[in-house]
């Protein structure tokens, strides 16, 4: 049993439920008590979608449980195979279900309705949502391939030219994810300049019909890990097609990308990277925005700027990068929910000598972000929170989501216009450069201060908490009894406040450490100014 | 549930549709997202998965607080393996969650599906835990789940689990009860002052440990009609039940106070001399919704169980057609009073099976439906025009004061229609 205030993912079959709305003519019937149904309200809100997801709830109730709930399943799916006539059915149960062991999908297959059956088996006590996710498109891809597994691999390499333009599937991409919609665009786009054709998007837009035709594809474009990187595997497995491992989100990770494709697509490499001159400062020198804005001297503000980060793990290890490589800013905290991506979200945080925070207690990372004291957050959902209650800034990197990180507007985060999206959302939550300035200088303005929001943000935006929350969860976050800490004299702690909210945290317990280290039982000014020297900035 | 068969027996011609199929409606655990607030010292534990927790996470569609009085104890495969372990396991959470939380002084166990189906016994936990931590916590247990409740049948478990710690006191007094929103707890309370009843009590308190007494001398006022079991529980302990419609609209309103007048003897002079101004205002405020909505026909999916006294304000006194009133489930008694003031033209549903009932939306082609968030967008992208329901138990709808402003809630989905030139 474990405690959870807020979740990151939801059960495995909220994972089911994004791949089946992603696709079209595929229904889910769902062995579920009344209650669950709450699972369309995401779609249709958050995501803003104009029909009810396909999925039909059996919704038994206490008074079926006595009865017969295995033929409530049987009468759901006639009804909704007559209605809806999908070209195949998914059948599977939430947590309350599993428990009744009515074998719903078993069940289901036995009908013989005449269309595909898949049953989903998703443990929804051991597994999550993204996984969910993962196994359903995978479960789904298999049985749209039943029929033509026996195309051998090697057979498929040998008919892999002829003079037509190279295509490629781009997989994992869901609604409910972060930006999907807009990331296919753009990656098909891209591909396309590279001279690459999309063979099949899947799940987003899919029919189970145009998943037979997944073998098609000279190579898969695993977009999102998290929900494709099975089935990309098994592909490769099954069919030989080999699939990149490079996500393109940022502008150093997108000419990786395209470089990884130019191998696969069997293109020159130089020709694919032309016009994107690495190190060149000119403002054409890169498809993005990104580079130029970054190196402009308005950008000098944010270098070294404290950064933290959390989200499901592409979306992480991604943004670590564009944060330190592309915009300048230090990495002070890396984290993950997806546990399944532990080694690779590990890895990453090594590359930024910080531990890597793989968990998915809410509490835990707020604590972790009071601790790392950042001046931004890129997260989730869930961080949006912690950042706004700390008094943090803060840009959404990665589901879960809310509405308002649904745009209407083209808002990528992939590619080169991603990154140019990518600069604007995590540099316009910052205090601006000279602002910032002003405010270390007059920080007793009692309308300009670091209590106030950033001005071009306006008094509505942000709710900025009064600094002082932050100041209270740093000190909770040390945890170290008042009685061992040196003493601080008054004028010292005026002279604290003196310092931005956002290092006062670390100035705090390194000039505690300090005076500890030198047995030091009162701290004056000169001693936050001596360990001020000591550890540097 | 058993609550149709205890139910006083109410004499009615009026034909329900009873339905059976797929339910488009929130469990019972859904209400701890308005009860949290409501009780200032309280923590809602939900023992269940992680569905439990996605849901109430995401039912309540903001999470603007950043440690919120709700969670849930998810079950994991280690507590299915064996109920000694889940019990243990439940024990050290809450012991966790308490020391963590001293500000708690009452934390309810709240049981789901899951925990129902492998028959986790809460009560007794609650009892095992009340003997460690009582009387600095009151640990209590109810069930939210999607098989025995729906939406809002989570708080008239909550509430009646209340009513067995209800201190005994057979003195002449009232007894308010279902959740209201502060303000118009205040309203009522000034109102009933004025009236010349000073001993008013409300269940919930603003704090579940602030108990109020029960006895032969109360007169139970229920200002929501979804607690039956709740007001079931309080007349076998000596309360009576006050017949009156519920105090949504200028009429419901002025009918709800004047049960109470009349239980406690307060003179007709008084009561017009105390009512009839609050009850003009409203009238007043009122009447600039009428021409919007007179003649639009109404149709109410199954929520809350507020739609049939809905349809009674907004046909009474808005001059709204109902075509159908669905509801979760019926409670005669509670309603008594409700559907004899509501035409027969109005067909109630009971259950439901969405997809059947979608097709009579259709066919009806109403000029509002009243739904749940799931449905809404989906309704709207066939151009039909939608009112969440959710908003009807997240806002301050009762009361002469809010009569306006529950009218403005269906004004406003339709104004925007005409306002848009889209």
């Amino acid at each position: 049993m474990e405690l959870t205030l807020w979740t990151y993912e939801g059960p495995p079959h909220i994972g089911a439920m994004r791949v089946v709305t992603s696709m079209r003519d595929l229904h889910y019937v769902l062995h579920a008590p009344q209650g669950d149904t709450y699972a369309d309200l995401l779609f249709t809100m958050i995501e803003r979608q104009d029909q009810r997801p396909p999925v039909t709830y059996t919704t038994f109730q206490a008074r079926d449980l006595g009865g017969d709930t295995a033929g409530l399943v049987k009468q759901t799916v006639a009804a909704a195979y007559a209605r809806f006539r999908p070209q195949m059915l998914l059948v599977g149960e939430s947590c309350t279900a599993e428990l009744l062991q009515d074998q719903a999908g078993t069940l289901a297959a036995s009908m013989n309705i005449g269309i595909p059956v898949v049953p989903l088996e998703l443990p929804a006590y051991s597994k999550k949502e993204n996984w969910g996710a993962a196994e359903t498109f995978y479960q789904v891809v298999r049985a749209a391939l039943a029929g033509r597994l026996a195309e051998a691999a090697p057979e498929r390499e040998s008919r892999n030219t002829g003079g037509r333009r190279p295509r490629a599937n781009l997989l994992g991409p869901t609604v409910l994810g972060l930006r999907c919609r807009d990331d296919v665009t753009e990656i098909t786009r891209l591909l396309s300049r590279l001279g690459v054709d999309v063979n099949v998007v899947a799940p987003l837009g899919a029919t189970p019909a145009d998943l037979a035709r997944l073998p098609d594809a000279d190579f898969n474009i695993d977009l999102y890990p998290e929900i494709a990187r099975t089935t990309c595997a098994w592909l490769e497995r099954s069919f030989g097609q080999p699939y990149t491992r490079t996500v393109p989100m940022g502008v150093g990770a997108t000419r990786g990308f395209m470089r990884e494709v130019a191998v696969l697509a069997g293109l020159d490499q130089d020709e694919v990277l032309a016009g994107e001159l690495s190190g060149a400062s000119s403002t054409a020198a890169s498809a993005s925005r990104l580079p130029w804005y970054s190196r402009s001297v308005d950008s000098t503000y944010l270098t070294g700027k404290r950064v933290f980060i959390f989200g499901d793990a592409t979306h992480a290890i991604a943004a670590a990068r564009v944060a330190r490589d592309e915009l300048g800013f230090e990495v002070v905290g890396l984290g993950s929910y997806s546990r399944e991506f532990g080694r690779e979200l590990r890895a990453a945080a090594a590359l930024y000598g910080v531990d890597a925070l793989i968990t998915d207690d809410y509490l835990a990372v707020e604590a972790a972000i009071a601790e790392a004291a950042p001046e931004l957050v890129l997260g989730t959902q869930m961080e949006r929170h912690i950042a706004k209650r700390l008094g943090i800034a803060c840009a959404v990197i990665s589901t879960p989501i809310h509405v308002q990180d649904v745009p209407a507007r083209y808002s990528p985060v992939y590619g080169f216009e991603g990154a140019n999206v990518i600069f604007d959302s995590w540099v316009h939550p910052l205090v601006m450069g000279l602002e910032e300035h002003l405010l270390q200088m007059f920080r007793e303005d009692f309308e300009f201060n670091d209590k106030a929001v950033p001005s071009h943000l306006g008094k509505s935006v942000g709710h900025a908490a009064p600094a002082q929350d932050i100041d209270v969860a740093m000190e909770a976050a040390g945890e170290e009894s008042a009685a061992t800490l040196p003493r601080w004299a008054p004028e010292t702690e005026l002279e604290l406040r003196k310092i931005p909210f956002f290092v006062r945290g670390k100035a705090r317990r390194n000039t505690e450490r300090f005076a500890r280290e030198r047995g030091l039982a009162t701290i004056t000014v000169e001693t936050l100014y001596d360990a001020k020297a000591h550890f540097g900035r | 549930m058993s609550a149709v068969a205890t139910a006083v027996p109410v004499p009615s011609v009026r034909p329900v549709l009873r339905e059976r199929g797929q339910r488009e409606v929130f469990c019972g655990l859904t209400s701890i997202v308005w009860l949290h607030r409501k009780l200032q010292d309280a923590f809602f534990l939900v023992v269940g998965s992680r569905t439990c927790a996605h849901l109430v996470q995401s039912a309540a569609g903001v999470m603007i607080f950043a440690e919120p009085r709700f969670g849930t104890a998810i079950l994991t495969d280690r507590d299915l393996a064996g109920i000694a372990d889940a019990n243990a396991e439940l024990d050290r959470l809450c012991r966790d969650l308490l020391t963590r939380r001293p500000d708690i002084k009452a934390l309810f166990l709240v049981g789901s599906c899951p925990s129902e189906v492998i028959k986790l016994d809460l009560a007794n936990a609650a009892e095992r835990l009340n003997r460690e931590f009582y009387p600095g916590v009151r640990v209590l247990s109810y069930s939210g789940s999607g098989i025995e409740t729906t939406f809002t049948q989570g708080e008239d478990n909550a509430l009646r689990a209340l009513v067995p710690l209800l201190p005994q006191d057979d003195a002449q007094q009232l007894l308010v009860v279902g959740c209201l929103a502060d303000v118009v707890e205040d309203q009522f309370r000034r109102t009933f002052d004025a009236l010349g009843i000073s001993q008013v009590h409300f269940l919930p308190a603003r704090r579940a440990r602030e108990l109020p007494p029960v006895g032969s001398g109360t007169r139970v006022l229920a200002a929501q009609p979804f607690v039956g079991e709740t007001v079931r529980a309080l007349t076998a302990r000596g309360a009576t039940l006050l017949e009156a419609p519920y105090p949504l609209g200028v009429e419901g309103t002025t009918a709800w106070f004047a049960a109470a007048a009349r239980a406690f003897g307060i003179s007709t002079e008084t009561f017009l001399a105390c009512i009839e101004p609050r009850a003009v205002r409203a009238r007043q405020s009122l009447d600039r919704y009428r021409s919007l909505l007179a003649g639009k026909r109404l149709f109410f999916m199954p929520d809350s169980q507020l739609e049939i006294p809905l349809a009674r304000f907004l046909g009474e006194e808005l001059a709204m057609e109902t075509i159908e009133a669905g509801t979760p489930f019926l409670d005669q008694q509670m309603m008594a009073c409700e559907l004899s003031r509501l035409p027969d033209s109005v067909r109630i549903s009971e259950g439901q099976d969405v997809e059947s009932q979608l097709d009579r939306v259709r066919s009806a082609a109403p000029d509002i439906v009243v739904c749940g968030l799931g449905l809404a967008n989906p309704l709207e992208a066939e151009g039909i025009t939608t009112k969440w329901s959710i908003e009807l138990v997240f806002s301050p709808i009762h009361g002469f004061e809010q009569a306006a402003d529950l009218a403005e809630l269906f004004a406003r989905p339709l104004v925007r229609r005409t306002r848009l030139a889209l």
